[in-house]
């Protein structure tokens, strides 16, 4: 164990960890949200995110932007991503909307059992990955250089690059914005009710079906969010980079107590950051077996996640 | 007629739950349905607010065949129920509770009027307004659970066991509140296995039996029929 290393790199790891916290903090609302109203893993979030990572490089490939251009000026950079963002987070929240009518919708229609979902589940998940996986004839797809890489951003003896800095002010404007949403509008309190008790919502006039969708919509944007950052980060995407990062955002909303949103914005972040420090206290090739290992250890302590449940609170 | 429901039929499953009922509610009434356990009363409400299908008969409401609409939107017709259970939203306060029963509703002014005129209603609402539902007594969520029932402003109120585990002091002052409620013009379709107090308060009632109804009649005529004395009043 590399304690030295830890303490060395610290501020360093920190800021990494939180900035990959960011990411799945991002991508596990969506799962969190989907659970909180219908109790159900939606496997297929992942792939929503992976399409958005997609759709963020052609956005910028249609801008004539690929991995082997040059930086552009910095208020155009600045354009590009936010162009990015709007196409990402459309496109993702557009084809959770899809996976959610063509898929899980009639399946309630015909009253299925649960594992019925989870299959429907992992099937979406997979069918949209292999179709990506051939249209790109698997191969990584590189990402432009849009902000300098090498500038670095100094506040007394803690540094941030300017990507970093970006990822962490968007991704927590949209977990305020979406908890605003939930907590203060009439369709956040919608899905809070269909959420707490479905039955009673439908009484109260709540379209049912519509918050569904809505839920699976709101979770598509947050993952296209995600997605064009996951492509800053790491300069490019691939077919499958859905699985293992969403599998980690999946164990963050668990972590964090599934159903709940703060919860899974505190668990995404909590384990960016677990990761990091633990990669770095007992080597990288150790960081996915930490992320998971701290899971389950955690879990035994508090099987309902750090928050609990609380969307869904309401149920008995 | 407000409410006429003809020959209803009902499955849970395989199992026929209701066998053929036919009831009515005219405008301005309280009407009673009462039985015993697993009788049916739950069920037929059900069925009248839309969560559960029919499999026959008609639900007719204020001049339209609703059999086949979705719930919601039997709300936005005018059927309000206060459910089984209350159903009250343990996470929302008292007053997110009762803005939810506003759900449908876009008249700011109106609603406030009706807030006022709920915890005019229910007071003991109105001092708990900020707090979680989940935390309330089991008669201030039934209190709740009619109140906002009457924030989705019902032509026809549906309430399912409204003294179900309340204290004889509690069940006294619910069944007054009903009454006046009736008072300010709501019609009011009322499920009940406290016979007493619904029969005495209803301007006609049912009694229903293992998904059938077996009698009908002014509340004062089933007060006194030797047969619902018997089973349902516990005197001979």
């Amino acid at each position: 164990m590399d304690f030295a290393e830890l303490v060395r790199g610290f501020p360093e790891l920190t800021t990494t960890g939180l900035v990959q916290g960011a990411i799945y903090a991002l991508i596990a609302l969506g799962y969190t949200l989907v659970y909180g109203v219908l109790r159900l893993i939606n496997f297929a979030h992942s792939e929503v995110f992976m399409i958005g990572t997609f759709g963020a490089i052609w956005t910028w490939a249609v801008f004539g932007l690929d991995s082997n251009s040059g930086a552009p000026s910095v208020p155009k950079a600045l354009l590009l991503i936010a162009l990015a963002i709007v196409a990402a987070a459309l496109l993702s929240g557009s084809v959770a909307l899809l996976i959610e009518v063509t898929a899980y919708r009639p399946l309630r229609r015909r009253n299925a059992p649960p594992l019925a979902f989870l299959i429907t589940a992992i099937g979406a998940s997979y069918a949209l990955m292999e179709l990506m996986g051939t249209l790109t004839q698997r191969r990584q797809v590189g990402a432009p250089a849009l902000l300098p890489t090498k500038t670095v951003i100094s506040i007394g003896g803690w540094s941030i690059t300017p990507v970093q800095l970006l990822t962490l002010v968007v991704a927590v404007l949209m977990m305020v914005g979406l908890d605003w949403f939930v907590n203060k509008t009439r369709f956040g309190k919608g899905i809070r009710a269909v959420a707490q008790d479905a039955n009673t919502a439908a009484l109260m006039g709540v379209n049912k079906s519509r918050v569904i969708a809505l839920v699976f919509v709101l979770g598509g944007l947050m993952a296209g969010v995600a997605a064009v950052f996951s492509d800053m980060k790491s300069g490019n995407t691939r077919y499958n980079i859905g699985f293992l990062l969403g599998l980690k955002a999946f164990s963050a909303a668990v972590l964090g107590g599934i159903g709940n949103l703060r919860g899974a914005a505190i668990g995404g972040l909590l384990l960016g950051l677990v990761e990091n420090y633990g990669s770095a206290l007992f080597g990288s090739q150790w960081r996915d077996l930490i992320a998971f290992v701290v899971l389950i250890v955690l879990l035994m302590f508090r099987p309902t996640g750090l928050l609990g449940e609380s969307l869904g609170r309401a149920r008995a | 007629m407000l409410l006429e429901i003809e020959n209803l039929k009902l499955l849970y499953g395989r199992i026929e739950a209701l066998h053929g009922i036919s009831l009515h509610v005219d405008q301005g009434e309280i009407v009673a349905l009462i039985g015993a356990n697993g009788a049916g009363k739950t069920t037929t409400m059900k069925a009248i607010s839309g969560l559960h299908a029919i499999s026959g008969g008609s639900i007719r409401f204020d001049g339209t065949d609703v059999s086949r609409l979705r719930a919601d939107l039997r709300v936005i017709r005018g059927i309000g129920q206060s459910p089984e259970g209350r159903g009250v939203f343990p996470g929302m306060t008292v007053l997110e509770n009762l803005e939810m029963g506003a759900y449908t509703r876009r008249d700011k002014a109106d609603i406030a009027k009706d807030l006022a005129m709920v915890f005019e209603l229910f007071p003991r609402l109105a001092e708990r307004r900020k707090q979680a539902g989940g935390t309330l007594s089991g008669g201030e969520q039934q209190m709740l659970a009619v109140g906002r029932a009457l924030m989705t402003r019902p032509k026809l109120l549906l309430l399912d066991e409204p003294s179900m585990g309340l204290a004889p002091k509690l069940i006294q002052q619910i069944f007054e509140i009903i009454t006046r409620i009736n008072e300010q013009g709501t019609t009011i379709l009322l499920v009940e296995q406290n016979a007493q107090q619904a029969l005495s308060r209803a301007h006609r009632g049912y009694v229903l039996e293992t998904g059938r109804i077996v009698k009908e009649g002014t509340g004062q005529e089933l007060l006194h029929d030797p047969a619902v004395k018997e089973a349902y009043l516990g005197v001979a």
